[in-house]
């Protein structure tokens, strides 16, 4: 088959393994216009974890009985399909996290805070999430440090020379989302990780809206820290990934303590666990993780390729066609950019858009997309943001179009 | 206008008089002297709100708000200026429980005037929190000053 044929046959198929996109809104067909907040779950995730719920529960690294050996079997392979996934070098680097902000969380506490100090300063973006931000600034309360910001420019595009140039030796760690989750900027984290460590300056990725668009390869990134969650590459929610070069995690201390993370326990001294185990205290989300393994498969099936094919034609596709309604004002224009398309109405709210958009079975995210200093940079107080996934098509573009006029009719 | 499915649903909520509220906000801007201030936020969408009161012996004599929002509560913080100007305190109080009582209740007795298009949003869980944000900020500045009333 040819790869355009091949390409149209798999987008065919692909939405029908997803059942939460075939039912009806409002009276309307579903149109799923928000998997940048959430993605739906394919059958293949759905049934694993009822399947495992069913037949294979237990606790994990326990017992030594059948069903705590499956259980453990389930989660440990779900660990190998995330190490093969992103290529990491080994599973001892794929800590399981509840999601992206618990990750980054992590890193924070166990790798920045025990060495920050007055003076030290911690580097970001003007486009991180919430969750790239908030808890440098609990180390920067914490030790004295100092959080720095690189800037953006006017389409949402990061202005490198200027983050370049902050990066100096007082920089303990550059925190870089790589693809935006407001403004669907994809940054050049591989340039971006060869400057920073051209400075010996550590880089951790927030890679939540990367991992389901696109093939990651942290070893070639060569990143020290890339995370992601579970719920946003088709998997449950309440999982999450922190990759970690080995010998960074294995000198970090532990971010919990619980069981499950220590070799031995005295009241005068505890010997914490081997790697990823030190990091994952109490009992995790087994079944979460089960279903997140069932993503990655799934993922892998499709292919990352054929992914990014579909979503980048539908995303010029979606764009072009906003671009060209009244009034409207897009906010995000970068030149590299994924998924993600938020704009503004000049006369129409976007909690407004929102809700008129449901009445026409449209679901987009409207707000500020946990993201306010990008939207005070905008001027905005908020966008309404149509995200794509592999199940998308034009259809459903064309529908997100024809709801939209409805709203400008209405608001005339 | 073409009318498509789903329309006449979606026009209970912007019923005429909430988007002609919107669109041409009464009473919007500041109190010279204000007597009572609050201020109101709905985190979820960032609307900001800042209400203005002045009471002389025990009469809300002007009303007036400044901030940003969506139709629904800029509308209602528009029809609320509109109607508790001239209004007693226990007035205006009992007008803010009853619009309380609607939007998250089941009452059914009619709002006041132009109030009952507020009821438009019953059947919106994450928008009645808009309707209600300048009411709580009249609560909040009736019963002190300078509170930041919150509609989580």
């Amino acid at each position: 088959m040819l790869a355009q044929e091949k390409q149209a046959f798999a987008a065919e198929r692909i939405r029908s393994d997803f059942p939460a996109l075939d039912q009806s809104v409002n009276g309307r067909p579903l149109v799923y216009l928000d998997s940048a907040a959430s993605a739906q779950q394919p059958n293949a995730v759905i049934d694993a974890v009822r399947e495992y719920s069913r037949h294979d529960h237990a606790n994990v690294h326990r017992g030594v009985h059948t069903l705590s050996h499956r259980a453990t079997d389930a989660y440990e392979g779900a660990r190998d399909k995330l190490a093969n996934f992103i290529n990491a070098g080994s599973r001892r680097e794929i800590v399981f996290t509840s999601g992206t902000t618990e990750s980054i969380n992590l890193v924070a506490q166990s790798f920045v805070r025990p060495k920050a100090k007055p003076g030290d300063r911690i580097l970001i973006t003007h486009m991180e999430h919430h969750a790239n931000i908030v808890p440098w600034q609990i180390v920067c309360e914490q030790t004295g440090a100092e959080l720095v910001v690189a800037p953006i420019d006017d389409t949402g595009t990061l202005d490198t020379q200027a983050l370049i140039e902050l990066m100096d030796d007082r920089v303990l760690l550059l925190g870089i989302v790589h693809v935006s989750n407001a403004l669907g900027t994809v940054n050049p984290v591989a340039d971006i990780v060869r400057e920073a460590h051209s400075r010996n300056i550590p880089v951790l990725i927030d890679g939540a809206q990367g991992v389901p668009h696109s093939a990651i390869d942290v070893r070639a990134l060569d990143c020290e820290f890339y995370t992601f969650s579970g719920h946003k590459m088709f998997g449950p929610t309440g999982t999450g990934v922190l990759y970690g070069k080995e010998s960074l995690l294995e000198a970090m201390p532990p971010y919990q303590g619980g069981g499950d993370m220590i070799l031995e326990v005295g009241f005068d001294k505890t010997v914490y666990n081997e790697l990823p185990y030190k990091f994952e205290a109490g009992t995790p989300n087994i079944s979460g993780f089960v279903g997140l393994g069932a993503a990655v498969d799934y993922l892998s099936g499709i292919g990352l390729d054929t992914v990014e094919s579909i979503e980048s034609g539908l995303l010029e596709y979606m764009s072009g066609r906003l671009a060209d309604l009244d009034g409207i004002r897009l906010i995000g224009t970068a030149r590299h950019k994924a998924s993600v398309q938020s704009f503004v109405f000049d006369d129409i709210h976007p909690h407004d858009l929102g809700t008129i958009l449901d009445h026409q079975g449209v679901a987009i995210r409207t707000g500020h997309h946990c993201a306010m200093p990008v939207m005070k940079f905008f001027g905005v107080p908020g966008t309404a943001r149509a995200s794509l996934a592999l199940y998308n098509n034009r259809d459903d573009v064309d529908q997100l179009i024809t709801a939209l006029k409805t709203a400008q009719d209405m608001f005339a | 206008m073409i009318e498509r499915p789903g329309d006449s649903e979606v026009r209970e909520l912007y019923r005429a008089v909430i988007l002609d509220h919107a669109r041409n906000p009464r009473h919007f801007g500041r109190v010279p002297n204000p007597t009572h201030t609050a201020e109101g936020i709905n985190p979820v969408c960032g609307d900001k709100l800042r209400l203005f009161l002045e009471v002389r012996s025990d009469t809300i004599d002007d009303a007036r708000f400044e901030g940003t929002g969506c139709a629904i509560s800029l509308a209602s913080a528009s029809l609320m200026a509109e109607r508790i100007i001239g209004r007693s305190v226990a007035e205006a109080t009992r007008d803010a429980a009853a619009v309380d009582l609607s939007l998250h209740g089941n009452s059914v007795d009619a709002l006041p005037g132009d109030l009952e298009a507020l009821k438009g949003v019953r059947g919106y869980p994450s928008r009645v929190k808009c309707a209600t944000l300048a009411w709580r900020a009249l609560d909040a500045a009736i019963a002190g000053n300078g509170v930041v009333v919150k509609t989580e």
